[in-house]
């Protein structure tokens, strides 16, 4: 097969591949990542094949045809409307949804059922940055775009572990850095993240005190004539009150630094390097967003930019990075509940009836819809009686997610869409829509720097699988909009929406698509990545026009946080974010077993004086508990968590783990203009949990009831499917039987049975002999080698029963330590000996182990053991 | 030079020349008497002559020519049968008188014959010598009853059936070679030997053996009144220190011939070795001690006279039908038990404070050696306890990596 380009199904880079279905590389030509590649595009292609994957329509569980399963959503959809109003019903979609799958959706509900209670997971992670664009420029638009990452001279990368989430862009700021060692990094962010290896200076500021920091530079560039008069005079509003706000505060620079947690030296630096550097990136993400004033923290950064000039200039602007791969396609269609379409607001009339005109509806919804957190209070309510969920997994990633599982089990109708069989939402689901997924479908989608490019098929669509927007399509039809969902392929879609950005032009606002209304089948086909708006400059508001009423920006007054006491009842502060090597929750990563090798488990990372003072230990487990919601995890030992706080990963999901999803301990508390939840700051308690047994458990059958596993998946297949490996402890004494209740049927078994340590292991083997589960218990965790493991369910060579039973070779090699390249599979004590022999660059590593040289993600790691070998 | 004489040429008699001609070449001159008609052979091959898995010639390990070259007189088909302690004679059936400085008694044992009715009908035999082993090739195709779940009836019963016979083995305990098994191996002996079709009558006592009108053996009565019909029955049910010429001689002889540690009798003139003699209360019926005291004996002879017998509890080694089993130790005893089982491979440690004092294996018995080691070194086991069941191998490469702290990242 001939190959063909596409993007990447992860984060907000939106990195080009090139691909013909068995290999895969980087897409040079791609204006994103100019062929680099990180560890989970790389691995991408692992993900794909047909197990656990949603392949026939499902209702109540039962299989039924494409044609009754879209009768029976339409049905009831249009019943509830017509007996309770269009509010009763609502969709819950995704940034992981292509732009015409987003178009229609939002199409749907706000134009034709009437309702605009459609909202997105985007909320979740940006909907504060919206607010914070919309307020300062008139518009939700993203100024800048990558190259002035690398054309900056100050890049300050704030509530963002760049290195681990959006690593392309990390090692685009890296090489310029590397190209131009003057340029200056700054990293603000509670944790020393690996971000803060290339950083000049970390700020580790205590948590949700973005806005007194940009509040303070506002006062200290004031106080040192730094700031740009002439642009705030001709090109803003409001400076006067966002600065007398910021002063509130004072300029006892000592008093700053010690409400920040942070040394004066460092905090007058950061503020002297802004006031010096003409051409300065802020770049912002969930650190920011995910904040009870995450908006206000956005507007406090744009403030100083606004101050000072620095708005879509080359290498100067602020830089909101955006965590799904089309989180920026549904912004611009309108997928968030309080937006209309294509940038326009709902509640303004103009824009109301220019878009009912070119929709030719007369049912548009006239108010803002409910955003994600009070939609599902409203399903808890049951103000909404039928919700349909397309691509995203609300049970894991909504805050107080127990109580959002319970809303959804109650829910009269509840439709979910995805590629997966298996899934913490899809359990709630009365209504099982098989949705195609990456390498299947095809369509646009928006990276953050506004650059619009297609995503491929190149596998055939397993079982019954359809596109999101033939499904919607469809169930508009059946509810009786024909006339308005006649689509018969993507691309018309992508043309009635280019034709719809008409509409934003008209009321003064960037968004410009229009150059793309009239393109043929083809020229769709044969895209190339293009920055909207199209034909035009790729930054936006560098001539100081912005996109409100008077063309002026506005400074948004911030006033500080108001500062909770800690209670002694949750004394740890909660963090949440990415790992480097997984992806939201893991429906895709966690199919790689490659992608597991960086970190294999759920944990909680915490300063090692917090570890003691807890009296917890490195390495075993942690129950965390907040107000709403516990869970169980392993406890790693980090210097770079402040001391005070937590970090736990957003990924592991009761398919992954027993209790390890951390927005089952966030509270609900929104940020009160954008809705978005404050995800980086749970109040928690922290407790020791000493099980009495660890195991090991390789199996392909679901795990056993015990109070902690945690699973991987491994490479191999069995009749019953995918080999998984589960790590075990527990609590309570087990019986023979119930190892044994935990195994398949077997031919032949191994074991290994030594009661008085509570040492026991078993291997099934089928009747040729082959290994199809093997477990192992102990008072401590059982010795094993668990990749060589699960190698013997891969191969059909014929292994030593005692090696099975051991699980490893006798003639095992030494213990290598972990992986820290996951693209080339190297470990620890492999870097070690090559840093020992002389390597004391990474480059030197590199050619000495190849380590870090394809995605560069464990470069940062590569530093440290040169660091720690150093010493 | 002194006279040396031996009555017995079994395996510790010729041990046992063989360790004083090494010793003391030219110190005597040697007359062994021998029972049967043959030069020395392997008693422990006389299964596989029965299986057909050798022939006599091969298992001779001793023949005429080896007696010639070290200018030891062999008498066989002459029993002694008299001991004048006065004189230092003996005397044999034949009639040759045999004087000696040393005496060294070999008798050996005898098959236990069993204690019931009918055990002198026809087709009653036992299985402990080349007589016995020609006797039982010479059978046509018929029904066997083997008594006895111990080696030797498992042995004749897996070399009956390999010849054709249909064989029924019927032993009084729950699981067989009770003495050398726990329960585990010793079922999966009994399966293994069913696979190769022996049938097993377990936990059975045999009350009587039945006769026909013409005085053969027809069946087997058990204790619960089954009859097991039986053209032939072999007894297998232990053998008994033959002592009859030390009883005459007026020696001390309890179960066995009493011997000290030196392995003299109450005659310092007179020693015994094997299976006739007893030492410390205990009689023996494996080869390993049997060299050890024929060893410790030949060193007295050759008057280098240092050594003692002290019973050292070796391993037990056996092959049944070529299946490997290993034994030592307390392995039913208290502490705790570890167990490992594969398919076609058993393990059994006992471990009393950490150290090791008790084992089976069953199968593959390539780390018995180890084991053995460990238990006689009294090794504390504790850092090799989770590997400890896979061997040798494991333990070593587990000792060289030693336990590695568990990260997330494993």
């Amino acid at each position: 097969m001939s190959s063909i380009c596409t993007t990447c199904p992860y984060c907000g880079v939106g990195c080009g591949i090139r691909t013909d279905g068995n290999t895969l590389q980087g897409d040079e030509i791609h204006p994103a990542n100019g062929g680099r590649l990180c560890v989970k595009g790389s691995s991408v292609l692992e993900t794909l094949g047909d197990q656990d994957r949603l392949l026939y329509p499902e209702i109540e569980g039962l299989r039924a045809s494409w044609n009754h399963a879209l009768d029976e959503v339409a049905n009831r959809f249009r019943r509830i409307v017509d007996e309770h109003g269009p509010d009763a019903v609502a969709f819950y979609v995704s940034g992981q949804l292509l732009t015409e799958d987003y178009y229609v959706a939002n199409k749907l509900m706000k134009g034709y059922i009437g309702s605009a209670n459609i909202d997105t997971n985007s909320r979740l992670c940006m909907s504060s940055a919206v607010v914070a664009h919309k307020r300062a420029f008139g518009e939700d638009v993203v100024p800048g775009c990558y190259e002035d990452l690398e054309i900056a001279d100050l890049v300050i990368l704030t509530g963002s572990n760049t290195a681990w989430a959006h690593p392309i862009v990390y090692q685009r700021i890296a090489a310029a850095k590397q190209a131009r060692p003057e340029m200056k990094v700054v990293v603000i962010d509670p944790r020393r993240t690996a971000t803060c290896d290339l950083a000049d200076l970390h700020i580790a500021v205590r948590p949700g005190q973005d806005v007194p920091l940009f509040n303070g530079l506002l006062t200290w560039l004031d106080d040192h004539n730094a700031l740009d008069g002439e642009y705030i005079a001709a090109h803003t509003n409001g400076f006067d009150a966002a600065l007398s706000t910021a002063r509130e505060q004072g300029n006892d620079w000592d008093a700053l630094a010690s409400q920040l947690g942070v040394s004066k030296v460092d905090l007058t630096t950061f503020y002297h390097w802004f006031a010096t550097c003409d051409k300065t990136v802020t770049v912002f993400s969930q650190g920011v967003n995910q904040a009870r004033n995450g908006s206000d923290q956005g507007n406090a950064i744009i403030n100083a930019h606004l101050a000072t000039g620095r708005v879509g200039k080359p290498g100067a602007s602020p830089f909101s990075i955006t965590g799904q791969p089309n989180a920026m396609g549904g912004r611009e269609v309108g997928g968030l509940a309080n937006q209309l379409a294509v940038h326009l607001d709902i509640d303004n009339q103009e824009h109301h009836a220019a878009v009912a005109d070119f929709w030719q509806t007369e049912n548009l919804a006239r108010e803002n819809g409910l955003t994600a957190v009070d939609l599902f209070n409203a399903v808890e309510s049951g103000q909404v009686k039928a919700v349909w969920i397309m691509a995203t997994n609300p049970v894991d990633s909504l805050p107080e997610a127990d109580r959002v599982r319970h809303a959804l089990m109650a829910c009269d109708t509840v439709v979910v869409s995805d590629c997966v069989a298996s899934g913490d939402t899809l359990a709630c689901a009365d209504i099982r829509l098989p949705a195609l997924g990456w390498g299947e479908k095809s369509g646009m989608v928006t990276n953050s720097e506004r650059c619009v490019s297609r995503q491929r098929p190149f596998v055939p669509a397993p079982g019954e699988a359809k596109a999101d927007w033939w499904i919607i399509t469809e169930v508009a039809r059946r509810m009786g909009y024909a006339d308005a969902f006649g689509y018969q392929h993507e691309h018309e879609i992508f043309a009635e929406y280019s034709a719809l950005t008409a509409l934003a032009g008209r009321f003064g606002k960037r968004l410009d698509l229009t150059a793309a209304a009239e393109m043929s089948a083809d020229q769709y086909e044969s895209w190339e990545p293009q920055q909207w708006p199209l034909q035009a400059d790729p930054r936006c508001f560098g001539d100081g026009q912005f996109a409100t009423p008077d063309g002026r920006a506005r400074f948004v007054a911030c006033k500080n946080p108001v500062v909770h006491k800690m209670g002694d009842a949750y004394p740890v502060i909660l963090n949440s974010g990415r790992i480097r090597d997984q992806w939201h929750t893991m429906t895709r990563t966690g199919r790689a077993g490659r992608l597991f090798a960086h970190l294999s488990e759920p944990f909680t990372a915490l300063h090692p004086k917090d570890i003691e003072r807890y009296r917890l230990t490195d390495g075993g487990f942690v129950r965390l508990t907040s107000k709403v919601g516990d869970a169980l995890v392993r406890v790693k030992s980090d210097a770079g968590q402040r001391p005070g706080t937590a970090f736990m990963p957003m990924h592991w999901t009761d398919q992954f783990s027993r209790r390890a999803r951390v927005d089952a301990l966030v509270p609900a508390r929104l940020d009160p203009h954008s809705g978005q939840p404050a995800f980086k700051h749970t109040p928690v308690n922290v407790s020791d949990w000493q099980p009495r047994w660890h195991g090991w458990l390789f199996t392909a059958a679901t795990p056993p009831a015990v109070e902690y596993w945690a699973r991987v998946p491994v490479d191999a297949f069995l009749q019953a499917g995918q080999v998984q490996r589960y790590r075990l402890a527990g609590d309570a004494d087990l019986t023979e039987q119930q190892l044994h209740e935990w195994m398949p049927e077997a031919a032949q078994w191994l074991a290994l049975n030594d009661p008085s340590t509570g040492h026991f292991r078993r291997a099934a083997l089928d009747a040729d002999g082959k290994l199809i589960a093997w477990l192992a218990i102990g008072e401590s965790l059982p010795l094993c080698d668990v990749e060589w493991l699960a190698s013997c369910f891969a191969d059909e060579q014929d292994v030593q029963p005692l090696s099975i039973l051991a699980g490893q070779p006798a003639d095992a090699g030494p213990d290598l330590g972990p992986v820290i390249c996951s693209c080339h599979q190297v470990r620890q004590k492999t870097i070690e000996a090559a840093v020992e022999e002389g390597a004391d660059t990474v480059e030197a590593i590199g050619q000495c182990c190849k380590a870090g040289t394809n995605c560069g993600s464990c470069i940062p790691e590569l530093k440290g053991l040169l660091a720690t070998s150093a010493v | 030079m002194k006279k040396l004489v031996v009555i017995g040429n079994g395996m510790a008699a010729v041990r046992l020349l063989e360790e004083v001609t090494r010793l003391a070449p030219d110190l005597y001159q040697i007359t062994v008497v021998g029972e049967e008609p043959f030069a020395g052979y392997n008693r422990v091959m006389l299964s596989p002559l029965l299986g057909g898995g050798t022939d006599e010639s091969a298992i001779t390990t001793h023949p005429h020519q080896w007696y010639r070259d070290r200018g030891i007189r062999l008498i066989t088909g002459s029993p002694v049968v008299a001991i004048r302690r006065h004189r230092r004679q003996v005397v044999t059936a034949a009639g040759h008188k045999l004087d000696y400085d040393r005496l060294v008694l070999a008798t050996g044992a005898a098959p236990r014959k069993l204690p019931v009715e009918g055990v002198e009908l026809q087709g009653v035999m036992s299985f402990r010598d080349l007589y016995d082993v020609r006797k039982l090739l010479s059978l046509s195709a018929a029904r066997v009853v083997v008594v006895g779940g111990g080696f030797l009836g498992l042995e004749a019963a897996d070399a009956l059936v390999k010849q054709g016979h249909d064989v029924t083995l019927v032993h009084s305990r729950g699981h067989l070679l009770n003495q050398q098994l726990d329960e585990v191996a010793g079922h999966r002996l009994q399966a293994d030997l069913e696979q190769r079709g022996v049938k097993f009558v377990m936990q059975a006592r045999t009350a009587s053996l039945q006769g026909d009108s013409d005085g053969a053996v027809s069946s087997v009565m058990l204790g619960d009144g089954q009859l097991l019909p039986a053209d032939y029955v072999v007894q297998a049910v232990g053998i008994v220190p033959r002592t009859e010429l030390a009883d005459q001689a007026g020696l001390s002889v309890n179960q066995g011939v009493r011997v000290d540690d030196t392995l003299q009798t109450f005659d310092p003139a007179i020693y015994a070795i094997g299976e006739c003699v007893e030492h410390r209360n205990r009689t023996f019926g494996l080869v390993a001690p049997l060299y050890e005291q024929a060893a410790v004996c030949a060193s007295h002879l050759a008057e280098l006279g240092h050594r003692r017998y002290l019973f050292a509890d070796s391993a037990t080694r056996l092959k049944i039908s070529g299946i490997d089993l290993v034994s030592f130790g307390d392995f039913e005893g208290d502490g705790e038990t570890l167990q490992l089982a594969l398919p076609g491979s058993y393990r059994r440690l006992q471990v009393v404070e950490n150290r090791i004092v008790g084992m089976v294996l069953y199968g593959d018995v390539t780390d018995a050696a180890y084991y053995e080691s460990l238990w006689r070194e009294r090794t504390d086991i504790t850092s090799l306890r989770q590997v400890l069941l896979m061997g040798e191998a494991f333990c070593k490469a587990a000792a060289k990596r030693g336990d590695g702290e568990e990260e997330i990242a494993a």
